[in-house]
């Protein structure tokens, strides 16, 4: 039997999830330690014995039983899930239960941590920093890596989480009258976490595909279940798939960062592309365009371009109009230029960039210095684009940011020698 | 070719390698790897067994059974593993590759099984 390369990551959320049902939220800890344990021994065992045939089984089974020397061994120090009260006390009715808890259904167990995790109280950082570490089973020093952090601001920052978490002392209620308020918290959370996978200033590029590819989990688990699978949901599934398929190409063969305008797309995955299309079409039902299924749509757009000039801007303009209602700010304001910028030249472009209200707000963005480089540089105006390169550079957030910048003020002097020749010529 | 026990001790459980579930799966699979390796080269009589870390222990003449305090002490046989190798040398030799050294206290003790002759 091959495990998957995250195998115990995947269980680790739905084994937490399981065990902080039965003992209660506020018993987060003690959870883990059996998850742990239960990993431990796995760890001993199957190198020796070899992988079980149901491995997910086995360490079901290993964490129950665990639990049951744990509630054995603490019911008269502790109160555990208030749902369950007294029935966890007597021998004679625990057992039984714990058996039926871990039969039954895990993912809402898995659903409801998720659920609990995007508590209203959290900032959105401290949500998603708790749902890599509980759900995801990073722990805290893989969570600081991922986020460039130090390890003891990322555990402060968990562990006041966690208290948050404690205090609600059960799962959260899928039946809950805040369900539809809590879910787009979730979506947040998911969407974060993918972006900064995709985005993050984290270096590694291990780490980041991680990332994202724990989002891209969190979001099939919400896919699979009646109660989550919204066309909200749908869309964001569909558009982190587009986003994903492109994830091979962002980095060339030499290791440099590359812009959507130069990627080979013969790297792009085919089969998340497929996925994302077939998620969208799903997610085309009911009254709510949300953000989601603008983004998904403009990024099917790109993903389905044969090339930068077979794009179709126009759409990709119109499309960007919408979100501007939908969720204004200035980087989809950006975005948006830089789409009439491929529609109908530079010049208007800039007009657009200027046009952006709070401009302002994007002056610490490395990537708007960029745009209006490349805008800059299109119109052949290179000492305004060297300048708008520059000034990027000194914003840039990781080495490969600034790997990409410097190529793009080498660029600039590229071009210059090409017009030079040119002239020289005639 | 001749027999030899490896025996496998070191201080607390391996909980040095499961800070997190993605450590504990990769040192897993490190093990899996070294055995599976023994095991293609034909050393491998009997990859053998993991032990539970506490027990009793049965002593003296008066066969006082007490508790194993194994849990704490820092040289507790975790497991073992039958295998066959040229001379001692090689046996020794094959061992050090064991990811049990990555743990601060992992020790392997490598003994000849007595032959009949």
């Amino acid at each position: 039997m091959e495990l998957g390369d995250h195998f115990f990551r995947r269980e680790s959320g739905r084994l937490v999830a399981a065990l902080t049902h039965l003992f209660g939220v506020h018993n987060l800890a003690l959870a883990e330690d059996v998850v742990q344990d239960a990993f431990c021994r796995a760890l001993e065992v199957w190198p020796f014995r070899g992988v079980p045939e149901n491995p997910s089984a086995w360490l079901m089974t290993t964490a129950k039983r665990r639990a049951i020397d744990v509630l054995r061994r603490e019911r008269t120090a502790r109160t555990f899930a208030p749902e369950y009260g007294r029935l966890l006390e007597s021998e004679w009715t625990m057992v039984p239960l714990v058996d039926a808890h871990f039969g039954a259904a895990i993912g809402d167990d898995l659903l409801r941590l998720m659920f609990s995790c995007c508590h209203p109280r959290l900032s959105e950082e401290a949500q998603v920093a708790l749902v890599l570490h509980v759900l995801c089973g990073f722990s805290v020093h893989e969570v600081a890596a991922a986020f460039l952090a130090s390890p003891a601001a990322t555990q402060k920052r968990i562990v006041r989480a966690k208290k948050v978490l404690a205090g609600s002392r059960r799962l959260f209620d899928l039946a809950d009258e805040d369900f539809i308020a809590r879910l787009s918290a979730v979506h947040r959370a998911v969407y974060l976490l993918f972006n900064e996978g995709y985005h993050g200033a984290s270096t590694e590029s291990a780490i980041r595909v991680e990332l994202c590819q724990e989002a891209l989990h969190l979001a099939a688990v919400l896919v699979e279940h009646p109660l989550t699978s919204t066309p909200a949901t749908l869309a964001l599934a569909a558009l982190m798939c587009f986003h994903s398929a492109r994830l091979p190409a962002r980095v060339d063969g030499s290791g440099h960062l590359t812009s959507l305008f130069d990627q080979d797309r013969s790297q792009w995955d085919r089969h998340l592309i497929t996925e994302g299309m077939q998620l969208l079409d799903r997610s085309a039902t009911g009254l709510n365009v949300t953000e989601y299924h603008i983004e998904a749509a403009i990024a099917s757009l790109h993903t389905c371009a044969r090339s930068m000039e077979e794009t179709e801007w126009a759409r990709i303009v119109n499309l960007y109009d919408t979100l501007m209602v939908l969720r204004p700010s200035p980087v989809v304001a950006l975005n948006r230029a830089i789409a009439i910028a491929q529609y109908e030249g530079a010049e208007r472009g800039l007009d657009a960039i200027d046009a952006i209200e709070d401009r302002g707000r994007l002056t610490t963005y490395p990537f708007y210095f960029a745009a209006l480089g490349d805008m800059e540089l299109r119109r052949e105006r290179r000492d305004a684009a060297r300048f708008h390169f520059r000034t990027a550079l000194a914003l840039a957030r990781s080495p490969a940011e600034r790997m990409f910048l410097e190529r793009r003020i080498a660029a600039c002097d590229a071009d210059e020698r090409v017009c030079l020749a040119r002239q020289n010529g005639e | 070719m001749a027999q030899f026990v490896y025996l496998y001790r070191s201080g607390a459980r391996s909980t040095e390698w499961s800070q997190s579930p993605q450590q504990a799966q990769e040192a897993m699979q490190r093990w899996m790897a070294w055995l599976k390796d023994l095991t293609e080269k034909g050393h491998v009589k009997d990859p053998g067994h993991p032990l539970e870390r506490s027990g009793k222990l049965v002593t003296g003449r008066a066969r006082t059974v007490i508790d194993g305090p194994f849990a704490e002490a820092k040289d507790v046989v975790g497991g073992y593993t039958l295998l066959e190798a040229a001379d001692l040398a090689q046996a020794t030799a094959l061992a050090k590759d064991c990811p049990i050294f990555e743990l601060a206290d992992g020790t392997v003790e490598v003994r000849p099984v007595m032959s009949m002759g």
